[in-house]
């Protein structure tokens, strides 16, 4: 899911004043306690079984291993390994350049998304845009089409004999081929930033629409133009949402699959393990190791934590600083 | 909302600003509009980009072609979306309301704890929990039936998250005390009062929630085996690859890809106000 919170700046310590006020005498209330089952349950018990108990399988299954006694014959037997699985997975050259490959695809993608999402937010908060809000509905629609579908779209967009761009570029005597070697990473970037270009802007521009608007009246005061008042005033105040974006951009392109996977059918330079994701729907389902796919899904689970802790505390420190949150740490 | 001051005399930036809003709305429509206008002509016109010939106009052809292929697997793709989309968003978003409104208005031992295990939860990308899922799907009997696809999708800790925030603004504590005063035990309090209150929060997340199950893919594709159990992602998956094959596929994937984002795009337009408060909650907040 690709939405976006700001963790570190939430109401997680909200109390409600009501409960604040019974608690001495009520806390242990019985009909309360019994609501709390009641409306929590069903949540509490998706939480066990789709989250925690899977995340846990996983890591127990990553440190054994299927071995055939004999000649491979007679009943697999699992086996502890330890480290073993994660040792093969890190020193798998499949899977090192599918990091790199996901690195690569990131490092194109992150900045032009930010940026691009960035300035259109900064336009539609100048004032300058005519038809503000249709503009952004239009932007935003791509990202209601599935992933699958803006794939395919643009897969054959990018075959000749099938695309009008290709017919186009062909008669001014330009041949480009979208899913050779140069290509390949860009085409990809540009199939993410057409999806997530407009949600991008939409959220950045919904976080400028919160910045008091006294501070960009003080900075106009003060002569600032346009240009800086955003560049001095406006980025550096909407910096949680920008990093928490950056944060769930990131998560998003480690997961990359789906479109690589429908690539891999039309341009040999996609392999079965292009990406970590798609190594390990590799190692699960054509190698049958699933002890290798859940070491697999550990590590980029474990760097998705990681991850997600820094810009916690990043949003968190930066958070301090915003009029917001007045509540500084003791 | 009104344009704010703008200092008169830049017609210079004006233009820029509305050229590079005007470029990003075109690169945003005009592959929407091709897969619009291809799912209009026959296979020749479509190979030839020839979209406004007279006689290429093919739109009910292609629809016909569609349903009949491989016996009417289209239409059953598409009512297993709507069932996995449509059941699991409303049940689901149903189950994060409650929860959120119980994490706003109640008080009990090891809250702040499980809040922050919902917030991890939420940075857990899906495609990490999808392999473990299907081995323990399979180890219950529960791979490759619908149950498989439709319960891990019922989870929506971001919904909870949201159903919080929507719970402390649109729910007024007074409103519950004055419930309670009447006489209405905790569970008729929400269910009468405060669900009602929620109900726009309700809607959002369960537009969220559709998008996300109908555009599941990695899930579907470990767990079904079973062609008519597939959702539309998965089955024009599985056309897909026989199209570099079979180029017949071609025309079939382009109508078919069109009709699979209708609703999508249909409910997002109804639901615009829904979706903006719901990201404006989640982002700056």
């Amino acid at each position: 899911m690709s939405t976006s919170t700001v963790p570190g700046t939430s109401r997680t310590v909200h109390t409600p004043p009501s409960a604040r006020a019974s608690t001495p005498a009520t806390r242990p209330r019985r009909p309360q306690r019994q609501a709390v089952g009641v409306l929590l349950g069903p949540f509490v018990l998706l939480l066990v079984a789709v989250f925690l108990v899977p995340v846990l399988y996983a890591v127990r299954l990553s440190f054994f291993s299927e071995t055939h006694t004999g000649l491979g014959f007679g009943k697999a037997r699992t086996a502890f390994v330890g480290l073993r699985n994660y040792a093969a997975v890190l020193s798998d050259p499949s899977f090192v350049s599918g990091v790199g490959v996901t690195l690569l695809y990131a490092l194109v993608f992150l900045p032009l998304v930010l940026t691009g999402g960035l300035a259109l937010a900064l336009l539609f908060d100048s004032g300058l845009v005519r038809a503000r809000q249709l503009s952004q509905t239009v932007l935003f629609v791509p990202h209601a089409v599935p992933g699958i579908i803006a794939t395919v779209i643009w897969l054959y967009l990018y075959t000749p004999g099938l695309s009008p761009v290709l017919d186009v570029l062909g008669s001014a005597d330009v041949t480009v081929n979208f899913l050779g070697l140069r290509m390949l990473i860009p085409s990809l970037v540009n199939i993410a930033l057409w999806s997530g270009l407009g949600y991008t802007a939409v959220i950045f521009f919904a976080a400028l629409r919160a910045i008091p608007r006294e501070l960009v009246e003080a900075a106009e005061v003060d002569g600032a133009g346009p240009v800086r008042t955003a560049l001095t005033i406006k980025v550096p105040m909407i910096r949680g949402t920008l990093s928490t974006v950056a944060i769930f951009t990131t998560i998003a392109a480690l997961q990359l699959f789906t479109e690589p996977m429908l690539l891999s059918r039309a341009t040999p330079l996609v392999g079965p393990r292009f990406t970590p994701n798609m190594y390990i729907f590799d190692a699960a389902f054509t190698r049958n190791n699933y002890g290798l796919a859940s070491a697999a899904s550990v590590l980029l689970l474990l760097v998705c934590c990681a991850l997600s802790y820094v810009v916690t505390r990043g949003t968190a420190r930066t958070g301090r600083r915003v009029p917001d949150s007045r509540k500084a740490r003791p | 909302m009104p344009a704010r001051s703008v200092p008169a005399g830049r017609p210079y930036g004006r233009v820029v600003a509305n050229v590079v809003v005007g470029v990003s709305v075109l690169y945003a429509l005009l592959p929407l509009l091709w897969l619009l206008l291809a799912s209009t002509v026959d296979a020749e016109a479509l190979f030839a980009s020839d979209f406004f010939g007279p006689s290429n106009f093919a739109l009910v052809d292609n629809i016909r072609t569609l349903l009949a292929q491989d016996d009417g697997a289209y239409l059953t793709w598409y009512g297993n979306s709507l069932l996995y989309a449509v059941g699991g968003a409303a049940v689901g978003a149903l189950v994060s309301t409650a929860a959120g409104y119980v994490f706003d208005k109640f008080e009990f031992a090891g809250k702040g704890a499980l809040f922050a295990l919902i917030l991890i939860s939420v940075m857990v990308p899906a495609t990490v929990l999808a392999l473990p899922l299907y081995l323990l799907a399979s180890d219950l009997g529960l791979a490759n039936t619908v149950w498989s696809v439709l319960i891990p999708v019922l989870f929506n800790p971001f919904g909870v998250y949201l159903a919080r925030m929507f719970s402390a603004s649109y729910v007024p504590d007074e409103v519950l005390e004055a419930a309670r005063v009447d006489g209405a035990n905790e569970l008729r309090s929400f269910l009468s009062v405060g669900l009602r209150m929620l109900a726009p929060g309700y809607v959002t997340i369960f537009l969220f929630q559709l998008t996300a199950i109908w555009n599941n893919f990695f899930l579907p594709l470990v767990m079904l085996n079973d062609a008519s159990l597939y959702p539309l992602s998965l089955g024009l998956y599985s056309w897909n690859s026989t199209a570099p094959i079979n180029p017949d596929y071609y025309p079939l994937m382009v109508i078919g890809s069109l009709l699979a984002l209708l609703p999508l795009v249909i409910a997002f337009l109804l639901l615009q106000r829904h979706w903006r408060s719901g990201l404006t909650a989640g982002s700056v907040k």
